[in-house]
């Protein structure tokens, strides 16, 4: 089990310089020129030139990817320039190891930028997981025991809808409605556990939280409704209820057991997605979120931020993958490596 | 004086949207303590719906079950959820086909016969597990107390088996059915498990009731046969009796179906023509005579119209069979023994 993880790890590492790489090739690729963003509208060529030189743009693109490699394992200055360090040492930023980058956008090195919109996006995903994991989880099995019946069609149809509705729109509902008219929760703001403890922070991530929730909620209703079903018909359930076994045991110990399987892989994927991925609903709720800072980094084509975070998302997916393999031999004992 | 187990008109009718399906459509049979019936039949004959109702394993939303089923007294069709379930795994226990979808696999085979026995026994797991690890020694498992922490992916299939058998015994239930307890397993191991039952039988003093469509098994196993087909009892009676005189058509026909491998090889197998017939559309008349070639033999549409009653055959009182033909006795002396056992005709 020990050695299967290491190799894992390795696996994932080879991966994620692979995808460093991919990146810092697709920004190339592009028709823009970086250099003209970072220095402005009504910069000469010569000027332009100077910035992307003054940038590191200018050199080829696998000696930028090795200087990036190296600056993960030892640290890098910025800029890279002795002389200037010579004159001036408060110009330099230091960037210690693992260094990601620095960000000429936004003047400053991109483990900040994260270090500092991470705690969020880590918040925002674990309070919509443990929602949609609830309610969706409570719901499918509902909807699986009372199958056929008005409740289960009910649950089904309702999950859907919710399904069907855009990230914004349920957003802005919440916000609107539920937050600001009828006011039953006040609105929104994130406050970190540090500054104002559990409630408040719990506060702050209920609505976003929720409307995430309500988007997944659907998928994981009708997938643990149909696992569930699935099991049930099973041999092994068959023989449960012939031991004399009351149907709810039968259903907790037995049923759902079962269908975890299936439902912990779907979990682990979609909170690894979900950490960059909530960039409507943190444009909704103007949350400075991992989600938000992509866009953005896109839109000023801030190369050294959305390496960073290519690879932070990354190493999440990854991670959760792990996470959820090792679950599986956890769960399922004819998973288990010797 | 009633026998421990009755069954009288015992129906079970799946509603579907095309219409009613009658798995088993008025079945009787009765079975005292200490003996084996064997209930045989094509897929799909009713023989597992039919046992799955006396362990009331029907959810009540899909299926209608009516009749009576009289086990030491009492109609288990009349009691009420609960206490079916109550009896359930403890006075009636069930083996099952495929012993590794029979077992969940994700606990311990010691696990799933302890849960059998906390159930209906207010004990500690650690109770449980020894007595599991009693009986997976009684069933023959070597080094139960070690196996007993083993997945069921980690058991041979006979073994796998055997733990069912374990925890299908460990109640000392007084009525076991056995649904084709052998058909998943290797020749050699069905021969072991056979033995087991009827040792175990012995012991425990049970009425047991095998499901199978292997004569071979019903020849060693059983005292009463009853045969079934698209729902209904076709044959009935003592097991040395359907094997040696069977009256009924079908039941001629499953006999010829089997290999002789001790007689002439290269003799070619005689199946059944046709297939099953649907339950939800059954023919009408005797549902077998789509199938039947011998209802030439019955003057006009007898077979085609009316459904025959299962009334005694021409040898004995307790041989009963549904067939319009006046003489089976001499149909099968004259044209089926000859095709099937050509030497004994000779000696005779």
């Amino acid at each position: 089990m020990f050695a299967y993880v290491i190799r894992r790890v390795f696996i994932g590492v080879i991966l994620l310089i692979v995808m460093s790489l991919v990146t810092f090739v697709l920004f190339f690729a592009s028709p823009v020129d970086p250099g003209r963003y970072a220095c402005g509208k009504n910069c000469s060529p010569a000027q332009i030139e100077q910035t992307n030189k003054a940038l590191g743009y200018d050199k080829p693109v696998i000696e930028q990817w090795t200087d990036f490699l190296k600056g993960v394992v030892v640290g890098r200055e910025y800029p890279d320039d002795p002389a200037l360090r010579a004159a001036a040492p408060q110009l330099v930023v230091e960037c210690p190891a693992p260094c990601l980058g620095y960000s000429v956008v936004n003047s400053v090195t991109v483990n900040e930028e994260l270090k500092e919109r991470f705690p969020l996006s880590l918040s925002l995903a674990l309070a919509a997981l443990l929602m949609w994991v609830t309610g969706g989880v409570l719901f499918g099995v509902i909807a699986a025991v009372r199958k056929g019946t008005i409740v289960d069609r009910g649950i089904v149809a309702l999950s859907l809808i919710f399904y069907a509705f855009p990230a914004f729109f349920i957003g802005l509902f919440l916000l609107k409605f539920v937050a600001i008219k009828w006011e039953i929760v006040p609105v929104p703001v994130y406050t970190p556990i540090a500054e104002g403890g559990l409630g408040l922070w719990l506060q702050g991530l209920f609505l976003p939280g929720l409307t995430l929730a309500l988007l997944y909620m659907a998928g994981y209703v009708r997938m643990t409704r149909a696992f569930v079903l699935e099991s049930m018909s099973e041999d092994y359930v068959r023989t449960a209820r012939a031991k004399g076994l009351k149907s709810r045991k039968v259903l907790t110990k037995h049923s759902m057991r079962a269908a975890l399987t299936p439902l912990v892989t779907m979990i682990g994927l979609d909170f690894a997605g979900l950490m960059g991925g909530a960039i409507i609903t943190e444009t909704v709720f103007n949350y400075n979120g991992l989600g938000k800072l992509a866009v953005d980094a896109t839109v000023t084509y801030d190369l050294p931020t959305i390496i960073g975070l290519v690879l932070l998302l990354g190493t999440f997916v990854i991670v959760a993958n792990i996470i959820v393999d090792v679950l599986y031999a956890v769960i399922d004992p004819r998973v288990r490596v010797g | 004086m009633s026998s421990f187990l009755s069954v009288r008109d015992l129906k079970v009718h799946f509603p579907t949207v095309d219409g009613i399906v009658k798995a088993t459509d008025g079945l009787s049979f009765d079975l005292e303590r200490g003996k084996t019936l064997g209930i045989v039949g094509e897929s799909g004959s009713g023989k597992s719906v039919s046992s799955s109702a006396i362990l009331g394993l029907h959810r009540r939303t899909s299926a209608q079950v009516s009749g009576e089923i009289m086990l030491d007294g009492v109609d288990l069709l009349k009691l009420s959820d609960e206490d079916m379930r109550r009896r359930r795994g403890k006075d009636v226990a069930m083996i099952f086909q495929d012993p590794l979808s029979a077992m969940h696999p994700y606990y311990t085979v010691g696990n799933q016969i302890g849960e059998a026995y906390r159930v209906h026994h207010d004990v500690s797991k650690k109770v449980a597990r020894a007595r599991a690890i009693e009986m997976l020694d009684r069933v023959g498992i070597p080094q139960p107390d070690r196996r007993v922490d083993d997945y069921p992916h980690q058991f041979s299939g006979g073994m796998r088996q055997r733990a069912m058998i374990a925890m299908g015994l460990i109640n000392n239930p007084s009525l076991l059915i056995a649904d084709e307890p052998t058909t998943a397993l290797d020749v050699t191991v069905q021969a072991q498990i056979l033995d087991l039952l009827q040792d175990l039988q012995r012991d425990f003093d049970a009425a047991v009731i095998i499901i199978t469509h292997d004569l071979g098994v019903v020849a060693e196993m059983t005292d009463d046969v009853l045969v079934m087909y698209a729902g209904r009892a076709v044959e009935y009676g003592s097991c040395k009796e359907i094997l040696t005189h069977p009256e009924m058509p079908y039941t001629w026909g499953l006999i010829s179906s089997i290999p002789d491998v001790s007689g002439d090889t290269s003799a070619q197998l005689i199946p059944i023509p046709g297939n099953p017939p649907s339950l939800l559309n059954p023919p009408s008349g005797c549902a077998f005579h789509p199938r039947c070639t011998h209802r030439d033999k019955v003057p006009g549409d007898l077979c085609t119209t009316v459904l025959p009653e299962l009334l005694p055959g021409t040898r004995t009182e307790g041989h009963l069979k549904r067939c319009h033909l006046t003489n089976p006795d001499v149909v099968y002396e004259r044209e089926i023994l000859p095709e099937i056992a050509p030497d004994l005709v000779e000696e005779r």
